[in-house]
């Protein structure tokens, strides 16, 4: 089973990468851009086949390490 | 003062950080290998070292801080052990939740090295006890993620509770030259019982003439003066 973990700045946070990618977008041409908050993707293979426990393992993971929590929201998919 | 310094895969502080508590101490420090899950007898303190620990992976010092001796680490600090986190060392230290907030990229998003002045809040604590109260120090920043960051009440906590150990400052000591965009130019803090420092400058670095200057060797006399038995 796997699971698709999104970690992203929680709101307030700055985000000096985010920031630069938007000044790269509008120097680029790109215009109408009002804001970008990037953050990573982790994809994980898992060998639980129900699809609950699967969410519930992938979230304790997030609390534990894939996120900080101090500053990161997660959100987790099952696929 | 028996000292010892953890090394992690892509630590590059560990050596310096050794041979300033040795020149401190006058005894040799014990170099712990993170797979280790216990630390030795009857140490004073325990210092984690400035570097690339397994090469900042998913976040700076998160693998370090789920490391085996890292639990053990823990446990000292819970039991009253004296430990010092420098710049990596420091990110480790929020990570394993010895310390409060986050240390983020860079407000300007470059690597920073060069030296800074530093004011110092607080000199009560063993780690800080050398300096005087308001005086200014300088030593070097080295990193890309000392940008520090905690929610409103943790900061007013902080604050309130006296644990903030140094700010970066101007060579007068007016508040400025922040080099990472940090809250409050925050530069190292203390946790509640003053024994846990997480600093970003590295004082290991200015130990000797040779070096440009001695203002680190400073902390780690005073902490030998302020572990001293009675």
């Amino acid at each position: 089973m796997k699971a698709r973990v999104f970690v992203t700045l929680k709101n307030g946070v700055l985000d000096p990468q985010g920031a630069a990618i938007a000044h790269a977008l509008g120097t680029m041409g790109f215009e109408g851009v009002e804001g970008v908050r990037q953050g990573k993707v982790i994809e994980l293979d898992l060998a639980e086949t129900d699809a609950v426990k699967a969410e519930a393992t992938a979230r304790e993971m997030c609390e534990k390490l894939l996120a900080n929590t101090v500053i990161e929201n997660y959100r987790v998919e099952i696929a | 003062m028996k000292a010892a310094v953890i090394v992690f895969p892509g630590s590059n502080c560990d050596r310096d950080l050794s041979v300033a508590f040795e020149r401190a101490t006058g005894q040799p420090t014990t170099m712990v290998w993170h797979k280790d899950a216990n630390l030795p007898q009857g140490l004073d303190i325990v210092a984690v070292p400035g570097g690339f620990s397994f090469g900042d992976y998913l976040r700076c010092g998160a693998i370090a801080a789920r490391s085996p001796i890292m639990r053990a680490i823990v446990d000292f600090a819970g039991r009253g052990g004296h430990v010092l986190g420098i710049c990596n060392g420091f990110q480790v230290l929020i990570e394993s939740g010895l310390l409060p907030g986050a240390l983020m990229r860079n407000a300007d998003l470059k690597f920073v090295c060069r030296d800074v002045h530093l004011k110092i809040e607080n000199t009560e604590s063993p780690f800080t006890s050398a300096y005087g109260n308001g005086g200014v120090i300088r030593v070097p920043v080295a990193h890309h993620d000392g940008n520090y960051i905690a929610p409103d009440e943790t900061l007013s906590a902080l604050r309130a509770e006296d644990r903030i150990a140094f700010t970066y400052c101007k060579a007068n000591g007016s508040a400025g030259d922040n080099p990472n965009g940090s809250m409050g130019n925050i530069a190292g803090i203390l946790s509640p019982n003053r024994r846990v420092l997480g600093m970003m400058p590295h004082p290991e670095r200015l130990n000797d003439g040779a070096l440009g200057g001695t203002d680190g060797q400073r902390m780690f006399e005073g902490l030998v003066r302020s572990m001293a038995p009675a």
